[in-house]
């Protein structure tokens, strides 16, 4: 892992359930990665703009009540801005909807129950 | 006296045969700690209870402090009421599951709104479709409630509603009683997840305007409820999402009750009387996976909350001691794993509910961490309550653990360290002071930490996920729940619909009175929401008018 990978944790839509994305930041944290949480309620455009004027070099994504769906937008928006940020999605999302994000370009889908080093590795695998 | 010299002698004398036995047979572990970190031994008996310095008199269940129970009868008189979440899609569907669960044997409503329309305050016109009606029921307005409950009658039904306050499904509910010329002091039922105080600290979901804004209107809705609807209960004070968000059992009640004790406090601030709305206080608690721990909660919970409203608050009459509860099994000890496994994890929560002697229960389905339940999967849910309730016999005796010696040790032990952290937030000065210097939250995410460590480590075994596991491909995902796509455009056109045919004049001036309270801080804004339902205002327009004169409410976070 690069020193001080710099990590963009938010929640998308109108989801609240913020406890496993406040876990995932704080152990991140104390793994020495540079964590910025968004606080709930983002939208698409909103984190395209903080991930870019934070440079950060992965973008994390948590959604507890089924708002993965404008995950798409948020990669849409992403590649109209040619912005290079690789996204990994956290949280209770069905199979098959899994598998379609991933073919739209989302890089992994963590489920409940995930290790916080399955998500260490894959960010350096995906920032390196 | 010799009684308890015989028992010192003969404990000693098993302390001296477990070790020699432990040394062929080594415990399993290290140490054992129940899920708040209470060391257990091996052994307990009347020593442990007797040998407290407290006073403890178990006493009699209905009997202060109601550690054995909060009615004389319990279970006998009448089972806890099965009292299922639902809500999924549009207020058809609700309607369709309601009653099918009333068949299976439900005898409360719960009603959930859709998380991410109603809960946060919009219609469903107002924000992405794929996202809507996924995690709850859409209910934007009165002639939605009407779909909601058509053939329900909901002068013979306890309804709660999952909702956070300005309390938006109540208003609907109660002006949907007016509609049907149902006077208001024969509805019953629980406004859920009023406490604002616990979403400003924990689930951040039903925050919709800063906190001071979320009180004006939970006491407004307090205020009308008292004199109006009196059978009702305006306000639930909620351990349950801190639960889920990782507090321990202790951590739970110690938070609870001091955010119960911040809205006494409040109350009678307001002009009201102790004994006028204690009474129709109520809570809602979490099950967690500790079996004797969660029971033991419920007891040390009942019993602290007694003192407190007796001996702190002065409250006079028996009902306003009493801490009745409902309760929600966990989610987060269910998996995605094996998911069948949860019907077992689920009926063993219920049952310490109701050993823990709850007066209502949620049970949640198998197939929870994965969607909102299939049918299916629900009425195997309310069969647990059921089977529990018919064929094990423990409904048939009142408080069937009083007297044992783990189960009242532990309940003095949560008690001890519950009363702990409630003088430590005293001592800073209540808890709203408390979460505003971020200290609840902060214990929560560290026990919420320290608990993914154990999982991630093994420390702590979750069957199918740590151990036990099979592969992907053996690990057969269950029917999926179909979201009909027609019923939701339907709900979006027939609000937009509403809007166009409306009575304009009506609504615009409800609307106006609304801000107009809200602006002055004159009136009863929840009077005036019911007043807004009923001139078919929706949802959205009523929170949105509160959101532009209160603000949008920022809840502290990391």
């Amino acid at each position: 892992m690069k020193k001080h990978t710099r990590v963009l944790m938010t929640k998308i839509g109108q989801d609240g359930h913020d406890r496993g994305i406040k876990v995932v930041t704080t152990m991140l944290r104390d793994a020495g990665l540079e964590v910025i949480y968004t606080g709930p309620w983002q939208t698409p455009e909103s984190i395209t703009q903080v991930a870019i004027e934070e440079d950060v070099d992965i973008i994390g994504v948590s959604s507890l009540s089924y708002d993965h769906p404008l995950i798409f937008k948020l990669l849409d928006l992403l590649k109209e801005n040619d912005v290079n940020i690789p996204v990994i999605l956290g949280g209770i999302i069905p199979r098959s909807d899994a598998e379609e994000l991933k073919k739209a370009g989302v890089k992994e889908v963590f489920h409940p129950g995930s290790t916080i080093e399955s998500i260490l590795e894959c960010i350096e695998k995906v920032t390196a | 006296m010799e009684e308890n010299k015989s028992t010192k002698k003969s404990e000693e004398e098993f302390m001296e045969n477990y070790q020699k036995f432990a040394m062929k047979v080594p415990e399993r572990k290290p140490e054992f700690k129940t899920e708040s970190g209470i060391p257990i031994k091996p052994l307990y008996t009347a020593k442990d209870v007797t040998s407290s310095s407290k006073d403890i008199d178990l006493g009699f269940p209905g009997d202060y402090p109601f550690t054995r129970g909060v009615y004389p009868t319990m279970y006998r008189g009448r089972v806890w009421t099965k009292r299922f979440l639902i809500g999924q899609q549009s207020p058809e569907i609700f309607n369709e599951r309601q009653k099918a669960m009333l068949e299976m044997g439900q005898t409360g409503i719960n009603f959930i709104p859709c998380c991410n329309t109603a809960m946060r305050g919009f219609d469903s016109d107002a924000i992405p479709k794929e996202t809507i009606g996924r995690c709850g029921s859409t209910i934007d307005s009165l002639l939605d409630a009407e779909i909601a409950f058509e053939g329900i009658p909901i002068d013979k039904v306890s309804t709660a509603f999952n909702d956070g306050n300005p309390c938006i499904c109540a208003a609907l509910y109660f002006a949907l009683a007016k509609k049907q010329g149902i006077p208001l002091h024969k509805i019953t039922g629980t406004s859920n997840q009023a406490d604002s105080l616990s979403h400003w600290m924990s689930l951040h979901q039903l925050i919709l305007f800063p906190l001071e804004a979320h009180i004006r209107c939970l006491v407004d809705h307090m205020k009308f409820c008292t004199e109006h609807v009196p059978k009702y209960h305006p306000l639930s004070i909620v351990g349950q999402h801190m639960a889920e968000q990782g507090a321990t059992p202790i951590q739970e009640i110690a938070f609870t009750i001091s955010n119960g004790i911040y809205y006494v406090k409040t109350f009678i601030e307001s002009g009201l009387d102790v004994d006028d709305f204690a009474p129709r206080l109520s809570f809602f608690f979490s099950v967690h996976n500790d079996f004797f721990e969660s029971i033991a909660k419920f007891r040390a919970a009942r019993r602290i909350w007694a003192r407190i409203m007796r001996e702190r608050f002065g409250a006079q009459k028996p009902a306003s001691w009493q801490l009745k509860s409902h309760c929600q099994t966990t989610g987060v000890a269910l998996t995605r794993q094996q998911p069948l496994n949860n019907i077992a994890r689920t009926a063993f929560h219920s049952l310490a509910a109701v050993l823990g002697g709850t007066q209502s229960l949620h049970t949640d389905s198998f197939d929870e961490p994965l969607w909102t339940p299939t049918p299916e999967a629900q009425r195997i849910a309310i069969n647990i309550n059921n089977i529990i309730a018919e064929e094990t016999g423990v409904a048939n005796v009142t408080d069937p653990l009083g007297g044992s010696y783990y189960v009242e040790s532990l309940t003095n032990e949560i008690e001890d360290r519950v009363l702990e952290i409630i003088s430590k937030i005293d001592h800073m000065g209540g808890m709203l002071e408390a979460v505003n210097k971020g200290f609840p939250q902060d214990e929560i995410l560290r026990s919420a930490v320290e608990h993914q460590r154990e999982v991630d480590s093994g420390e702590k075994i979750v069957v199918g996920l740590n151990r036990y596991t099979i592969s992907d491909d053996d690990d057969q995902e269950p029917p999926k729940t179909e979201i009909n796509e027609e019923l939701i455009d339907r709900q979006i056109e027939r609000t937009r619909k509403l809007k166009r045919d409306r009575d304009k004049k009506k609504a615009e001036r409800s609307l106006e009175d609304l801000r107009k309270a809200a602006e002055t801080g004159k009136g009863n804004i929840f009077e005036l929401l019911i007043e807004g339902a009923l001139t078919y205002l929706t949802r959205g327009e009523m929170v949105g008018t509160l959101r532009d004169v209160y603000g949008f409410g920022q809840p502290l976070s990391l």
